[in-house]
């Protein structure tokens, strides 16, 4: 099965599955990305000069029995991959891409820890509200800024409900070349999407798995034979504010 | 019997006063180009030079920008009172408040982009369209709201054109109404967020439309006429001074409708006690902006028969209403932002970045000035305005009958 | 009334007048771009045709690559920084003298891309993680 039969956007969903199916089967191994790694991504690399496809649906999923109190290696390995190193003297006027939350249930008190940051909703409010049309969403459901056409107006950080959304308060040096970022415009996870289209795991989950803690998994949603697929298939996950029905690309268990 | 349709133009009555208008236009000149140079200062340093964050990431100049907008579809509503209505006291009042509710919304827009993350990327905002996106219809019902109003006025100004002005009323009529929608629906499409996802947004912001623009229209009527000296009969002041009062009183009727729906839902009881009980400042300036200076004093002053009639009392009680109307917006669109947004509900939460707490804001110098600035802006175009052209109304009062009403 | 716009078309030629025997004589005064090349011979497309369309090659690759997701493309912002940083500085901005800077002050037209951009070549944060390839080695693979 090759790649080039992902790129039939309009395909049936059914047919799309199945396509979907044979290509998780082939793993493309990136350099310093391990094994076990990939078989959790599933990645299939596209060749160059090939667009993002919709048959396929970046998703994550993140197991709260696993995710300790206190533990933000996700979030170093976030700052670090994506260089968000800004010295800001006021925390809230510094971006935040991924941010530890602790919840604990009011009457019971029954706690968890979970990391949150961008949910890449396939009805995502940031998309419907953005004025300009920078905040978009790729056909592999990446929900993303196009920089170059954010205006700063800060609307859709009014439209997130998961608070994912931050503003670039000051001049910025120093960025990670395949991370542009700067100020004036709104910016958020993007699922370290350079990373994936090279085949390899966002950096957040890499650090998980490195520590030893595996809280994360990343992969294809519509990929049935992708360990997250599989294991929401198998085992109660949550979106978080399901209410708002945004159809969520990050899913939690446990909580 | 034939109604004059004069307006005035300052100098008619006393050249001699005209200096004053350099001295008010400097004064206008100096205060907008402190906004622009505020404006100048947060693109230069980003925002880290305002109070605003990624918590509370609306701030002071929006409350001055959407104060201007609301009020500036609110203030043509005494022109469409004439025209739409066909109340004729109205009729001469129509240019004056034409050219307001251009001077308020290019000076509302002004402070809205100036606050931009990337204002050099107006140019984006205008030729990028996303249709979903209620800011993106905005973009299109403001430039056509100078457009039908600018038509407007030359209706009702130009002789020849007289006779369209009821058309072209009525369309400024409907614009507005839509634009004030468009504006009200900036909040209450946002479904996330406690504060705002409510359908009584829109018609509450075009209620508050009408008493905050006809609150500013009766200070610029004051000033002006004070500046002439000529004395606005007391039976138009005594119409004016009603529906002002009006207007207000039904402001407030929707504001607690707006408050006791959130306190009837368990779910925003957290958010209504933060706002109406234990907010801090915030809580002080809802019942002491909001409630007493902007909604019971005026309305006192409004309807009390031995104070109203007193030099001053209405044109001070407009202000108040003013102050009210920005009391509200800043409990509205500052407090909203402060109380926590509810991402699990039903537990507590913490987290680095103020989940489960609520946050606190402190507007710095630079949004100040810009917010000032807008007015500055608004009230130049105004001076600008009433000094070119003949904008100020002219009423024949010996067609009004004791109770304002036009003897026919 | 006439007077001042006498005076004022009368100033205004003369200083036209001055700018163009300036620039006759070649001494604008405004220096002329020094334009180096530090690894020349490679671009991807001739010298003209770069000044004509390097903007909107840019703008076609940066909306191919972030709103498509198409990786690995001809012309790309990094592949240009790799040859035409400054071998001094490593940037192609921060001065008259590196490569982006030097034309866009020269006509007056703001960069906008280094706001966002890392304008240095091979730039290394302290990244521990796996080192990335330039979109440059895919480059290669696509020609």
């Amino acid at each position: 099965m090759s790649e080039q039969e992902h790129d039939t956007g309009g395909a049936s969903r059914r047919k799309f599955i199945g396509a979907a199916a044979a290509a998780g089967g082939m793993a493309v191994i990136a350099p310093g990305i391990h094994l076990i790694e990939v078989s959790q991504a599933n990645a299939p690399t596209r060749p160059p000069g090939e667009a993002a496809s919709n048959l396929v649906r970046w998703g994550m999923l993140i197991d709260t029995n696993k995710c300790t109190a206190g533990c933000d290696d996700c979030v170093k390995a976030c700052a670090t991959e994506n260089n968000i190193n800004e010295k800001v003297a006021d925390v809230r006027q510094g971006s935040q891409w991924i941010r530890k939350i602790e919840v604990k249930e009011a009457k019971g008190g029954h706690t968890f820890s979970l990391p949150m940051m961008c949910q890449h909703c396939a009805e995502p409010p940031c998309v419907d509200v953005c004025p300009t049309g920078a905040s978009m969403k790729r056909a592999d459901g990446i929900v993303l800024v196009d920089r170059h056409s954010c205006i700063g107006c800060r609307y859709c950080m009014m439209a997130c409900p998961y608070k994912a959304r931050s503003f670039v308060h000051q001049p910025l040096t120093g960025q990670n070349p395949e991370v542009p970022r700067g100020q004036g415009c709104v910016e958020s996870c993007n699922f370290c999407v350079t990373r994936i289209d090279k085949g390899q795991l966002p950096a957040c989950v890499e650090s998980c798995a490195k520590a030893g803690h595996h809280a994360m998994i990343f992969g294809d949603l519509n990929d049935p034979s992708s360990e997250i697929a599989r294991r929401i298939a198998q085992t109660a996950t949550t979106q978080i504010r399901a209410d708002l029905r945004l159809d969520l690309g990050v899913r939690y268990q446990g909580i | 019997m034939e109604i004059q349709h004069q307006h005035i133009r300052l100098e008619q009555y006393h050249p001699q006063k005209i200096y004053l208008f350099y001295v008010v236009l400097a004064v206008g000149a100096l205060i907008s180009a402190l906004g622009l140079g505020s404006a100048y200062y947060m693109e230069h340093h980003g925002h880290v030079v305002t109070g605003m964050n990624n918590q509370v990431f609306w701030g002071l100049p929006h409350v001055f920008a959407i104060f201007l907008i609301v009020a500036a579809s609110g203030v043509l509503n005494v022109a469409s009172i004439g025209s739409v209505f066909g109340k004729k006291m109205y009729k001469p009042r129509a240019p004056l408040s034409g050219m307001l509710a251009i001077a308020m919304l290019a000076a509302g827009l002004a402070v809205i982009m100036l606050d931009l993350g990337r204002a050099d990327r107006l140019i984006i905002a205008m030729t990028h369209f996303n249709p979903t996106s209620v800011f993106g219809w905005n973009v299109v019902l403001y430039p056509g709201f100078f457009g039908i109003v600018g038509l407007y006025l030359w209706t009702l100004m130009d002789k020849p054109m007289n006779q369209y002005s009821k058309y072209a009323g009525f369309a400024a009529f409907f614009w507005r109404i839509a634009l004030t929608t468009g504006t009200g629906s900036i909040f209450a499409f946002v479904v996330a967020r406690q504060a705002y996802h409510s359908a009584i947004l829109p018609p509450m912001f075009i209620v508050m439309s009408f008493a905050w623009g006809l609150a500013a229209f009766m200070i610029v009527q004051r000033v002006m006429f004070g500046w002439c000296d000529i004395m606005i009969d007391v039976s138009i002041r005594a119409r004016l001074k009603n529906l002002l009062g009006i207007f207000i009183a039904a402001s407030a009727y929707f504001v607690i409708v707006y408050h006791l729906t959130n306190i009837y839902f368990a779910k925003q009881t957290g958010f209504e006690s933060f706002i109406l009980l234990n907010g801090g400042t915030i809580t002080v300036i809802f019942w002491l902006g909001y409630v007493f200076l902007g909604t019971i004093l005026p309305l006192f002053m409004l309807f009390h028969p031995d104070i109203w009639p007193r030099p001053l009392a209405v044109c001070a009680a407009s202000g108040l209403a003013i102050v009210g109307a920005f009391s509200f917006l800043y409990v509205f669109i500052i407090g909203g932002q402060l109380y926590p947004l509810d991402i699990f509900p039903g537990m507590e939460v913490t987290s680095t970045f103020m989940d489960g707490k609520i946050d606190t804001y402190v507007p710095s110098l630079p949004e100040i000035l810009l917010g000032f600035g807008g007015l500055g802006i608004a009230f130049t175009i105004t001076v600008l305005g009433v000094r070119s052209l003949r904008f100020l109304p002219n009423d024949d009062v010996t067609v009004l009958d004791g109770g304002g009403h036009i003897l026919e | 009334m006439l007077r001042i716009f006498r005076l004022a078309v009368g100033v205004l030629s003369a200083v036209a007048t001055l700018c163009s025997t300036g620039a006759v004589a070649g001494e604008s005064r405004v220096p002329k771009p020094a334009i180096t090349i530090e690894n020349p011979g490679k671009c991807v497309a001739p010298v003209d045709e770069m000044r004509r369309n390097h903007m909107d090659m840019l703008k076609h690759t940066r909306n191919k690559t972030l709103r498509e997701g198409v990786r690995g493309m001809k012309t790309s912002l990094n592949g240009c920084i790799e040859c035409h940083a400054s071998k001094s500085t490593g940037s192609v901005t921060g001065s008259n003298e590196n490569f982006c800077q030097a034309c866009h002050s020269f006509v007056a037209v703001k960069l906008d891309c280094w706001g966002c951009h890392q304008p240095q070549a091979n730039y290394k944060a302290d990244k521990a993680t796996t080192a990335l390839p330039a979109d440059h080695a895919s480059t290669a693979g696509a020609k």
